[in-house]
């Protein structure tokens, strides 16, 4: 097995694409800081005018839900229909609510 | 003031005035910080202690349909409260530091939950008038200058849709019930409009904040303004339940195209501001029994975190 002992680390990187819009998630990419992460998140993800500003965070601070429990953990929404408003019967006749 | 601080503050206007957004990180002046730090906290405190006029009915809904409406809802709140906390905090306060305002009395929240609710009825007409209120206020926020504040507004208007009808339901249900149903209905409505009427705030001429809220793009209508707007769209759904407003002195406008509506008791709303309404003693002993009772959970979560913590480092080690 090669040694990664020298390999950067990988950092995700997050792109506001327009004032007043929140950070999106975009990719990720190698860097070895975070100052070098930010310089490289603009060569690769805004080249074409993509962001307005970037967030970088190192991956190994980034904690995710199993895939194997996304049953258990997302379907129980599925069924509770009144967290909606199209559950509640109002007249059509109604304006404003 | 020095030359630098006078320009960062021209720049920092000029921004606002082409609509930018204002973020975090971005500078601005101790004011607007402090002023956003005041206004979200608030709102996020309102969010959590309006949960408890409407808590008090889930156990007693006349119904599953309205009981699992009612709960959904006061869950809603309990998620809208920690948006509003979250965008607070980017601004630099800490979480503990705005429950500390909450439960010594110096943070205000909206007056209104500091009203009992006393019926069933009251918990239609909540959905119905304070939130249909709130809705008008928020859905002006969502374009409000500050961009965490502004984007926690999407998210809760969009969320928020519900709550009302969930209320107006209750209330078709009641006004086209019995005599006696309908009675409790138009109770509630006397007892809820005056008070809904006072949530958009004390008259623009009276309103200390109003003037830099505008040019700060805080708020981009002035309280009188978003107070004309609930009226003008709450009394045909009044007229819908076949209830009356408790003011002798409302009629439709045709001049003006409004509604013209009687005088608001200001001194009312100011002594509920001040703590003497009805339920402001009950309000804030409930919230800190809540954050007293909840303690051992907090500091249960955070032991096990830290021991979780120390065997991950051995196991490294």
């Amino acid at each position: 097995m090669m040694s990664k002992n020298n390999e950067w680390p990988i950092w995700e990187v997050f792109i506001r694409s327009k004032n007043g819009l929140e950070h999106r998630h975009v990719g990720s990419l190698h860097a070895a800081g975070e100052e070098m992460a930010l310089e490289n998140a603009r060569d690769v993800y805004t080249r074409r005018q993509e962001g307005v500003s970037i967030w970088v965070v190192e991956s190994k601070h980034i904690h995710a839900t199993n895939p194997s429990e996304a049953g258990e953990l997302f379907e129980p929404a599925a069924d509770k229909v009144y967290r909606h408003p199209t559950f509640y019967d109002l007249p059509e006749e109604l304006k404003h609510i | 003031m020095t030359q630098k601080e006078i320009s960062l503050e021209e720049q920092f206007q000029a921004r606002i005035d082409r609509g930018e957004s204002i973020e975090p990180k971005d500078w601005m002046p101790e004011k607007y910080r402090k002023t956003h730090i005041r206004q979200i906290s608030q709102h996020a405190h309102s969010e959590v202690v309006g949960m408890l006029p409407e808590g008090n009915w889930i156990t007693r809904t006349p119904n599953l349909r309205r009981k699992v409406g009612l709960l959904a809802k006061v869950q809603d709140e309990a998620g809208h409260g920690l948006y509003l906390y979250s965008a607070a905090e980017t601004l630099g306060i800490s979480r503990d530091e705005m429950f500390e305002q909450l439960h010594t009395g110096k943070a205000k929240y909206s007056s209104i939950f500091n009203y009992p609710t006393l019926s069933w009825a009251d918990i239609g007409t909540i959905g119905w008038l304070v939130d249909g209120a709130a809705i008008i206020n928020q859905v002006m926020l969502t374009r409000t200058s500050f961009g965490p504040y502004a984007r926690a507004m999407v998210r809760i208007c969009k969320e928020e849709s519900f709550h009302q009808r969930q209320g107006y339901e209750i209330m078709i249900g009641l006004s086209h019930g019995t005599p006696e149903q309908k009675e409790m209905a138009q109770d509630a409505l006397n007892r809820f409009w005056w008070p809904s009427l006072m949530m958009f705030g004390p008259k623009d001429d009276e309103s200390p904040n109003t003037e830099m809220s505008v040019k700060w793009k805080i708020k981009r209508k002035t309280n009188d303004e978003l107070r004309q707007q609930f009226i003008d769209i709450t009394i045909p759904q009044a007229e819908y339940l076949g209830l009356t407003v408790p003011d002798p002195d409302l009629k439709w406008n045709e001049e003006r195209g409004h509604y013209d509506f009687g005088a608001i008791d200001w001194d009312e709303f100011w002594q509920v501001v001040k703590g003497n309404g009805p339920c402001n003693k009950e309000r804030l002993a409930a919230r800190n029994k809540a954050w007293d009772e909840g303690a051992w959970v907090r500091d249960a979560a955070l032991a096990h975190a830290e021991k979780k913590a120390s065997k991950n480092v051995s196991k490294v080690a």
